[in-house]
């Protein structure tokens, strides 16, 4: 493994030691005297009056699908962006093509609405 | 020495992890699991040197595909009780059949990769007119490996489809 990673690995090893001494540190000096307002998500804030795990709206999954899709495609954009020079036109047909192909997917969630939120 | 010490704590992580996400009973805490199994996995890669692939890993999966994850648990009713069926074991075989055809395929991946010639995608790589590790896959990706980069565009558009038509119950 290349040593370049090593100051990585201390960053690492530091952020999880620090969590782990604030657990332990908290946990020896607190109180514990509990009341039902505590166990709250929010102690200050709006109350909650349902379960957290109720049913999401179907939207949500299509938004994140979508985003999903086109985080794809961006990705394929990076290795041909870095060496555009080196493949010239050719490498510009074939990233339009690839493109076209997507865009054809854009605009069938346009016109389906997959994109408003209504 | 430190490579094989490092491959192998990650390999039980990632093994150990797994393990947790399909036992743990809270779906949400599974979905956790998978985040830091695919951490995992993109450190695997940084020891493999393929550095493009670890931030991919960290972008793409433990990124999106998670909260993609979250979404797909979230709308699920979690509450009602797993249907009871007469036989709990009706599904056994299909799958115990379907385990074995990964299993295989694995293991001719295996043998396939070490049959062949042991650095011919590497040579390749080595022969492109760039260096570096994203040019690198560039280079094979746009040129080698053209087709498959226009059939993954037509996998996407499938998939975008996909996901329309099954929100929306329409074509």
């Amino acid at each position: 493994m290349p040593d370049a990673y090593i100051p990585v690995m201390l960053f690492v090893l530091v952020a999880i030691g620090f969590a782990i001494f604030t657990l332990i540190i908290s946990g020896l000096v607190q109180s514990s005297r509990y009341n039902k307002v505590k166990l709250e998500p929010y102690e200050c804030g709006i109350e909650p009056d349902t379960d957290a795990r109720g049913r999401y709206s179907v939207r949500y999954y299509l938004i994140a699908m979508l985003f999903v899709i086109f985080d794809v495609e961006t990705v394929f954009m990076f290795p041909w962006a870095v060496i555009m020079d080196e493949l010239a036109l050719f490498g510009l047909i074939e990233m339009l093509v690839f493109l076209f192909i997507l865009v054809l997917g854009y605009v069938y969630a346009w016109r389906k609405g997959a994109l408003d939120w209504v | 020495m430190v490579e094989t010490i490092v491959f192998y704590t990650l390999s039980a992580l990632i093994l150990g992890l797994g393990v947790a996400v399909i036992t743990t009973p809270n779906t949400v805490h599974s979905v956790l699991f998978l985040v830091m199994n695919f951490l995992c996995v993109a450190v695997i890669y940084v020891v493999l040197e393929a550095e493009f692939l670890a931030v991919i890993q960290v972008l793409v999966y433990a990124g999106g595909i998670v909260v993609l994850y979250l979404f797909v648990v979230m709308l699920v009713n979690l509450k009602r009780d797993p249907e009871a069926h007469q036989d709990p074991r009706r599904l056994s075989l299909v799958g115990l059949a379907l385990a074995g055809a990964v299993l295989l395929e694995l293991a001719g991946i295996v043998v396939y990769s070490y049959s062949r010639e042991p650095s011919a995608p590497v040579a390749a790589a080595a022969a492109s007119p760039v260096q570096g590790n994203v040019e690198q896959i560039g280079w094979l990706l746009y040129t080698d490996y053209l087709i498959p980069f226009e059939v993954a565009s037509v996998l996407l558009l499938v998939a975008m489809v996909g996901a329309i038509v099954l929100a929306k119950r329409e074509l």
